[in-house]
């Protein structure tokens, strides 16, 4: 397939940010995830990279309307997924959930009534992140939203570097020339959804739509893109956004 | 456990030798699996890496090789590997590589060494020092085993679940139509703990009871209630369940105690299916000779055919029943010689009293006791030495092909190779007879005994037994004697070879070469019967079964110690996927055949498939060099 990139992405600066940060935080706990994370260089290559993947459940896609209810985490490197330190969380939204959402999201109301606020976990999830580098499929979702409610409970933004491996496949499927001249000639766009980019690599279907899973999903989605695409000393700051 | 993990839980129970683990065991590997993603032509274990973990196949396909590099075996999804390496803290001896872009499980060496310490299948799989054919086998015979067996190997299908509010009409009507007799009612409200659970929509429900149709009979109609009356309201208030992994010994007990036929069968709270007395009672062994007495009570040939459906539904209990190969091989040529023998007494209340004493023999399988429900049909006649063809030969030609008829009408097929007692060839005086084996042995031409190797598996039917056994004794002494003769026979023996074993929908060849279907008996069964006769042969044995002549060859050194036991653990898995595939067959109404498509080979049998052949291999090429042909006569 061709693969042309059309632009050179300019890359974010992502050290100075997280040391700016590492200083300025008030919270003692995001004092300490800016300065771990902050210790991933861009030239780190990404064979030696801790990462950990990270996927929510949210009653919707606006993070000012909406909320998380869950929240999986799986860490991983580029040659193991370690199922047994995954975490799992599921969060009382502050607002009342709505049905249909719920449906969706196959959480219940009552599941939900028992659990904490995101606040009481936020700490455990925080030094899980910490110092390792977050992969998510569309990082426009658990960016803002974990952004949103770490302002409204600690009164700090929380921003930090991920590998979205959505717009890894969109690199693939939707900016390349390949892509741009089957846009041309009619065709549909190629799927850029987690299940159908798995598909692509080989990767077998999960059926449920769970935080963890999703999160499970995302890890041997990234290992399988850096095989085919990339390589082991691939520096990470070619891959983060 | 968690309910997330479920997904990578039941992935795993999917195959052997997971799929006989206890729950909790199960719980344990699927929360502590770590994962990896290998491209196409990657190598996955590389000589002399240390092996820390055993590898699962998630998805995708691995080739596993030779030190010296050439192919050793090519799996797929749910194949383990590195296990043998693992289990002799090892480095790696086997190298591995992707065959096609693959997932990887990684279940962690303490974890697999846990799992081996407290799970005697499990260890027995995995084991290279304890063939796992053996176990394999032997689990065979324990399926009987009410001790043994989980309840949820019983359980087939999803219970139908409705909600309380649904009407005893709908429910009904659900009932019909999912072909069932029980229900399981659901309620949204919080009660008993511990029959809570949420479905894969992550609804919460609680289990409330269980309606059956005796309930409808006895709480709707026999008390008069309307149609429309909520299913939750003839509940009845105590709930009787069993685990998923109870014995089902312990589901019987719980039956019993509790006076109930129907039993919830819960995977922790979630229920997974309903056990009903009957699949208990199917458990339960009973043979039935009914088939044997009814056959000599048969007025005439005609009514002898119309019982060929009752002979493929006895065959049919027999399998579900758990009979092994000797017991169905014996039982089903038992029912073939009853037919040979009411065929025979038929034709002489016919014919009249025979003018010369005769022994009608049966050769090949019926013989051997080890008859298949696809099979034709061997047969010879030995008459007295007094018979005079002029005179004689009219009435036993007839009687021959009376039998002949009689028997391809009842599902025995005329013989390809015309080895049938109504070929002049094979209706001779006892002289000739002992004159045709005395050249068979003493002039061996390994293409003239290609043909005749079925005249070494020989027993009487009907008549004067001393003839056959004459003949039997003229073997056995003479055989044993006749190193060229057991060098033709031994060659023949390995004529037809087993394939590599199966990959995917394919069965592989040695050659790497994939084929869609395999001939159980030509690339199986076959051979080995070929294999164990020219030991048995060997060893001067007058037993014509092949287990019993696995007996007398074991009294002998003819075999390195242990391969006996190995060769009837191999012949007899080969002999049961052979009669379980006809079974399925039969119940699928197609025409049984010895053919195997691979695709519905389940994945324990392929594993164990792929052992037998691979013993079966390593016999033939102990044969070859056990009985060298002499190079000087």
């Amino acid at each position: 397939m061709l693969s042309l990139p059309m632009f050179k992405r300019p890359a974010p600066v992502w050290p100075d940010y997280l040391a700016r940060r590492a200083g300025e935080a008030r919270d003692p706990r995001l004092a300490e995830l800016f300065a771990a994370t902050s210790q991933l260089t861009p030239e780190m290559p990404i064979g030696e990279a801790p990462m950990v993947a990270m996927d929510m459940e949210t009653t919707g896609l606006d993070e000012r309307r909406h909320a998380i209810v869950s929240i999986g985490l799986v860490p991983f490197s580029l040659g193991r997924i370690r199922l047994a330190e995954r975490r799992y969380w599921v969060v009382r939204p502050p607002r009342p959930l709505v049905r249909q959402s719920v449906a969706f999201h196959r959480i219940t109301d009552s599941e939900i009534e028992h659990a904490p606020d995101l606040d009481e976990i936020l700490d455990a999830l925080l030094a899980a992140l910490a110092g390792r580098l977050v992969v998510v499929h569309y990082r426009h979702i658990e960016r803002p939203f974990l952004d949103a409610a770490v302002q409204a409970r600690r009164g700090e933004s929380l921003r930090f570097p991920m590998i979205d491996t959505m717009s890894l496949e969109a690199r693939i499927h939707r900016q390349s020339l390949w892509a741009r001249f089957r846009r041309w000639i009619g065709r549909p766009p190629v799927s850029i959804r987690l299940h159908n980019s798995r598909e692509r690599y080989g990767l077998p279907p999960y059926q449920s739509h769970h935080a963890l899973i999703d999160a499970l999903a995302t890890a041997e989605l990234l290992q399988a893109q850096i095989a085919a695409r990339h390589q082991p000393d691939t520096p990470i700051s070619q891959l983060w956004s | 456990m968690d309910i997330e993990l479920l997904e990578i839980r039941e992935q795993l129970a999917r195959f052997a030798p997971f799929d006989s683990l206890s729950d909790e065991h199960l719980d344990s590997v699927a929360g502590r699996i770590e994962v990896a993603y290998f491209k196409a032509g990657s190598d996955i274990l590389r000589l002399d890496d240390p092996v820390e973990d055993l590898y699962y196949i998630r998805s995708g396909a691995v080739e596993i090789y030779w030190r010296n590099g050439e192919l050793f075996n090519r799996l797929s999804e749910g194949d383990i590997f590195g296990h043998f390496s693992l289990l002799r803290n090892r480095k790696v001896r086997f190298p591995a590589k992707a065959l096609e872009d693959t997932l990887i499980y990684f279940i962690p060496g303490d974890v697999f060494h846990e799992l081996c310490e407290h799970d005697e299948h499990f260890a027995d799989f995995v084991e290279f020092g304890r063939p796992r054919l053996k176990a394999a086998v032997e689990e065979q015979h324990k399926s009987n085993d009410m001790m043994m067996t989980r309840v949820r190997k019983l359980v087939s299908r999803c219970p139908l679940m409705v909600e309380e509010s649904a009407s005893v009409q709908q429910v009904a009507r659900q009932m019909n139509e999912e072909n069932v007799s029980s229900a399981l009612v659901l309620s949204t409200d919080e009660g008993d703990p511990r029959y809570q659970f949420s479905d894969p929509n992550g609804q919460s429900w609680t289990l409330q009871g269980i309606v059956t149709d005796q309930d409808l009979r006895n709480r709707v109609l026999a008390e008069g209630r309307s149609v429309s009356t909520p299913v939750g309201e003839i509940v009845s208030s105590k709930l009787i369940s069993v685990q998923s992994d109870k014995s089902v010994h312990e589901a019987m007990l719980a039956m019993l105690r509790n006076n109930v036929h129907h039993l919830p069968v819960l995977y922790r709270r979630r229920p997974m299916g309903v056990l009903h007395l009957s699949d208990i009672i199917r458990y339960e062994t009973h043979s039935s000779l009914y088939l044997v007495s009814n056959i000599f009570h048969q007025p005439d040939a005609m009514g002898l055919a119309r019982l060929k459906p009752d002979v493929r539904e006895a065959f049919v209990r027999m399998v579900e029943e758990g009979a092994n190969s000797h017991m169905v091989g014996s039982a089903l040529s038992t029912i073939g010689r009853s037919f040979t023998r009411r065929l025979l007494e038929l034709a002489e209340e016919e014919l009249g009293p025979p003018p010369v004493p005769y022994c009608f023999m049966a050769l090949g399988s019926m013989a051997r006791n080890e008859q298949s429900i696809v099979t034709d049909q061997d047969n010879a006649l030995i008459l007295d030495d007094s018979f005079d063809p002029a005179r004689h030969d009219d009435y036993f030609a007839t009687l021959a092909k009376r039998v002949s008829d009689g028997l391809d009408a009842c599902g025995y097929p005329y013989c390809k190779g015309d080895v049938m007692a109504t070929n002049r060839q094979w209706r001779q005086p006892l002289s000739v007879w002992k004159g045709y084996f005395s050249d068979w042995i003493d002039q061996p031409r390994p293409e003239h005994l290609l043909h005749s190797s079925i005249f070494f598996d020989l027993d009487s039917v009907h008549g004067e037994e001393a003839f056959v056994e004459q003949l039997q004794d003229l073997v056995a002494s003479k055989a044993s004697q006749s190193p060229l003769f057991l060098a033709a026979m031994a060659r023949n023996a390995l004529g037809r070879t087993p394939p590599l074993g199966f990959f995917r929908t394919f069965v592989m060849e040695k050659d790497g070469k994939q084929n869609n279907t395999i001939n159980i008996k030509r690339r199986g069964t076959a051979p080995m019967v070929d294999l164990i006769r020219a030991h048995a042969l060997a060893c001067g044995s007058r037993a014509q079964n092949s287990f019993e002549r696995l007996d007398d060859i074991a009294n002998t050194q003819l075999l390195p110690a242990g391969t006996g036991d190995k060769i009837r653990y191999a012949f007899e898995f080969m002999s049961m996927v052979r009669i379980r595939h006809q079974a399925i067959d039969l119940q699928e109404d197609q025409e049984p055949d010895n053919n195997i498509a691979p695709s519905n080979v389940s994945d324990s049998e392929r594993h164990h498939l792929k052992d037998a052949f691979q013993l079966l291999s390593n016999a033939q090429k102990f044969l070859k060099f056990r009985y060298p042909m002499p190079s000087r006569r």
